[in-house]
């Protein structure tokens, strides 16, 4: 056979040699010392965020421990607790607790609204309707975040849609009752915590509905059969196998929607009441007032926050899930 | 002769693991041989150590008189077919193939011809425009095959080639390699857990346990007369008998094998021999496997068709021949 | 025994899950019909009348051209750092295991999971400690730290599910580390990269929050809309130019969704 004589040639050395030139001497020489090549290849990524980003950050940090002087309003750059302290202040601890209580209401109602689509998207949804759901889910999260900002300045605006809906409801009055409560209430929806709320769950839900989806997806449909094989109704198994397993997508999808809420200071900007959030106190502060210190030390609350909050979710595995 | 390929007190460790534990090997030119061994036990190591993609920690690796060691796999003319097949997605089964040609620099035509030969070898002609994702586990297998020989290899490694593939295409794929490797005269050495495999067709067979070659020989030399307890349990189905039964059946010492097939059952509990009890009875087509319990020690014995199968519970005796029981040297 | 697969959802859950898309998907949608609203004072619904009178006025508008350059402008170079950046980490992540490999993806990660404003803030403090005169590069500088995680986790999702295997047989048949690159690497992961910078491309067109802190006179399109909904003064052109900014968006998402689905499919059938 002509093949078996082109297939085997006994002649060929066992060892090549080197293709010419400084690719072939370069490939060689990363074969040999692997870590050379891992060296250069994390160099340029951990040069950039190493020095613009821990850089800065750090930079900011140690403002923090500066202090403003009262009267010259310039930065004293000597170390300092006392911009710590005037965290403490009330009207600065006001902004700090009215900020996280915030964000753990809007993660809850996140979760709540989220786990249905994720649940129907995971389990249900096939072929088509899968592709279709993802997108469905994927365009929101990644539309402008102002444009959707926007859109609920139109919503929840007096002339807007949905106190045009509630009128032809015949549901204004409920509105109005809710508007008159305190804390809650306000002038008008857009004007309200009320509706900073409806907008920082609408914002930030699609980062809640992906990562539970994930962990629903991750569910093997065996498991649920075997829960049915044991007797269990639907309703048992769901509460018993699958929300259990569903937890650490919430803890994930919690950490997004915690994070963003903690930092955000445009939504309560725009929609809201004159009641500030830590992410306009801090840009007030660095801004109009010059008080870097102060405002250095109200990011340092989100990061502390994240910090003890991310420990928490690793606990609960939140980690697998992302 | 220069030896395809030469193992001097090879060992690779992984940290505190011995994957391979100085390891001393020979491999004829043109000789289709096979390791063999559990998972972990050291064979894919010394095969990847071959194809270059293991430095050995210490020791001496030559390729046809060539030492290899620092050598990158892209330089060594050696190929592999791997486990998965690894075939490139992205391409073509022509592409595939004509792949190592392609990055040594063969001009166009010259590879397409050659690699539409290597496919006609692996009797797939007329494949070369489909992607492996259009393929059949064995196709793949196929194609992953003719992807190696087109570079025409000293040495062909091959990782548990069949390991993917279901039984019947398996029996047909070891038959086609055999002759392959016969009639293009490569070095084939291939990996593989399944003592079936490795004996019906290596020329020679090294076994494998814990980074450790525990015997290199013919297929007939480690079925018959394996080299340890170890062997004798991997190898095939022997029963492992302990030195005390050795002692007073033929009066020698060690651990001793005894073939199921060896052992005569014979129901007539009045002749001479071993008294045992049936166990458990299994029918498995060429033959029916019997378990028994002999002297307190659990054997197996195996009735070929048309003979007369005793009944789980039925009291029987057990004989065999003088040379059946093959005597191992004492447990490394 | 039937799995919930074949079963069909009940109608609770039918509702909610309704319920959620259409939360999602209508203020979006309002969007649109606002852009074509004869009213130009106030957010009326219904809109009294509809035209396309406002889609010429915004074509018209100097300044709005001005902050869609500097987007574009930012956003493609931004995505063109964080391509080099984002695989260059996902490489030598997925490649090998080596101390401290962990830190290297929370570090990646970091400027994302952390606020905006703190990424922002410490930006522009560093700039003005180092007396660094904002202007375009420094928009750039920050929206490509945050942008590297898109094309990172990307690359690296798909480095994971290409076949190490893959890699080795290259070499096996004797390609060396650049031909390895060249002919097998890149065309696994390009889908993946392509898919990772259009989604950063996205991230920085779209960014506001970091840009508020590293601009000074530039103005981004989101700049200048976050001006336009703090002061609203040309409520028409606004909702067109919100209208244009959904629809920029939407094909770059659309096609990485693609592009990383038919990837799957590639990779997946080469097992």
């Amino acid at each position: 056979m002509s093949d078996t004589v082109a297939l085997s040639d006994r002649s060929a050395p066992a060892v090549l040699t080197a293709r010419n030139g400084v690719l072939g001497a370069l490939s060689d020489l990363f074969w040999r010392k692997p870590k050379l090549l891992l060296f250069l290849m994390l160099l340029p990524p951990v040069l950039w965020l190493g020095i613009v980003y821990l850089g800065s950050l750090f930079a900011l940090l140690l403002q923090s421990f500066f202090s403003i002087d009262e009267y010259s309003g310039m930065i004293k750059r000597e170390f300092t607790l006392k911009t710590y302290g005037e965290l403490l202040q009330p009207s600065n601890l006001d902004i700090i607790i009215r900020t996280v209580v915030m964000a753990t209401l809007v993660t809850i109602a996140s979760a709540i609204v989220a786990f249905p689509i994720a649940y129907y998207a995971a389990r249900y949804a096939r072929g088509k309707w899968k592709a279709l759901f993802y997108l469905a889910i994927m365009l929101p999260l990644w539309s402008s975040y102002l444009v959707k900002v926007y859109a609920w300045k139109l919503i929840l605006s007096k002339e807007g849609i949905l106190n045009w809906a509630l009128a032809k409801l015949h549901l204004t009055g409920l509105l109005e009752a809710w508007l008159a409560l305190p804390i809650v209430g306000g002038n008008s929806l857009s004007v309200s915590s009320t509706g900073t709320f409806i907008v920082f769950v609408y914002v930030w839900l699609p980062f809640m509905i992906l990562p539970i989806q994930a962990s629903l997806e991750r569910i093997p449909v065996s498991l649920i059969e075997a829960s049915a094989d044991l007797g269990a109704s639907p309703g048992q198994s769901f509460w018993n196998v699958i929300f259990p397993l569903a937890l650490p997508g919430v803890a994930a999808g919690s950490i997004f929607t915690f994070s963003l809420t903690l930092g955000d200071y445009i939504i309560p900007k725009i929609i809201g009441t004159s009641h500030l959030f830590i992410g306009q106190a801090v840009y007030a502060h660095q801004g109009t007032a010059g008080n870097i210190p102060l405002a250095a030390a109200f990011t340092v609350v989100p990061i502390v926050v994240m910090g003890l909050y991310l420990w928490m979710a690793k606990r609960m595995g939140a980690f697998d899930a992302i | 002769m220069i030896a395809a390929v030469s193992f001097e007190n090879v060992s690779r460790h992984f940290g505190s693991v011995k994957a391979v534990d100085q390891v001393d090997l020979v491999v004829q030119p043109g000789e289709f041989f096979a390791m063999l061994g559990p998972s972990g036990s050291g064979k894919t190591t010394c095969l990847r150590l071959i194809a270059g993609f293991e430095q050995p920690t210490t020791g001496a690796i030559s390729i046809f008189g060539e030492r290899a060691e620092g050598v990158p796999p892209y330089r060594r003319n050696v190929n592999t077919v791997f486990q998965d097949y690894a075939l490139f997605p992205h391409m073509n089964v022509l592409d595939n193939v004509a792949y190592g040609l392609k990055v040594k620099g063969v001009p166009r035509i010259e590879r397409i011809r050659t690699a539409e030969d290597a496919l006609a070898l692996v009797r797939l002609p007329g494949y070369g425009t489909r992607k492996p994702g259009q393929l059949s586990g064995g196709q793949r297998q196929r194609v992953a095959l003719a992807r190696a020989l087109v570079n025409r290899p000293k040495v062909l490694l091959l990782d548990e080639p069949l390991g993917a593939l279901d039984l019947k295409l398996r029996e047909n794929m070891q038959e086609e390699l055999k002759a392959l490797q016969k009639t293009l005269g490569i070095t084939f050495i291939f990996v593989t857990h399944d003592q079936g495999e490795a004996l019906s067709m290596a020329d020679r067979v090294a076994v494998f346990n814990d980074g450790r070659i525990m015997q290199v020989g013919t297929p007939q030399d480690i079925y018959a007369r394996p080299a340890s307890r170890f062997v004798a349990d991997f190898v095939g189905s022997s029963n492992v008998v302990p030195p005390d039964f050795v002692k007073r059946h033929c009066q020698r010492d060690g651990w001793g094998s005894l073939r199921p097939e060896a052992i005569r059952v014979s129901t007539e509990t009045n002749g001479t021999g071993i008294p045992a009890r049936v166990v458990s009875v299994s029918y498995t087509g060429a033959a029916t496997r019997l378990g028994l319990d002999a002297e307190g020690l659990r054997l197996h014995a195996t009735v070929p068709v048309g003979a007369i199968v005793p009944e789980q519970g039925a009291d029987v005796v057990l004989s065999f021949g003088a040379n059946a029981l093959h005597v191992m040297a004492a447990d490394a | 025994m039937r799995s919930d697969r074949e079963a069909s959802a009940p109608f609770g859950l039918k509702l909610a899950a309704a319920g959620g898309l259409l939360f999602l998907h209508v203020p979006i949608l309002l969007i649109f019909v606002y852009a074509f609203t004869t009213e130009d004072k106030t957010y009326q619904w219904p809109p009294p009348g509809f035209t396309t009178q406002w889609l010429a006025v915004t074509w018209n508008r100097p300044d709005v051209w001005e902050a869609l350059t500097t987007s574009v402008k930012v956003a493609a170079i931004a995505t063109l750092i964080a391509l080099v950046l984002g695989t260059l980490c996902a490489a030598a992540v997925s490649g090998s295991r080596f101390f401290g490999r962990e830190v290297i993806s929370l570090l990646i990660i970091l400027p994302i999971a952390l606020p905006g404003i703190i990424t922002g803030i410490s930006l522009r403090s560093a700039f003005s400690l180092m007396d660094i005169p904002f202007s375009t590069w420094t928009i750039v500088l920050g929206h490509a730290t945050f942008c590297v995680v898109v094309v990172y986790n990307n690359a690296v999702a798909r480095f994971r599910r290409t076949a190490g295997s893959l890699i080795e047989a290259s070499y096996d048949l004797g390609a060396d580390g650049f031909q390895t690159f060249r002919h097998v690497v890149l065309p696994n992961i390009g889908t993946a990269l392509l898919a990772g910078g259009m989604l950063a491309f996205a991230l920085s067109f779209d960014e506001v929050i970091v840009t508020t802190f590293t601009a000074g006179q530039q103005q981004t399109l989101p700049i200048w809309m976050l001006e336009e909904l703090v002061r609203p003064r040309q409520r028409p052109v606004t909702n067109v130019v919100a209208m244009v900014v959904v629809l920029v968006t939407l094909f770059p998402i659309i096609a990485a969704y693609y592009l990383t689905r038919e990837g799957d499919q590639v990779s997946g059938a080469g097992k």
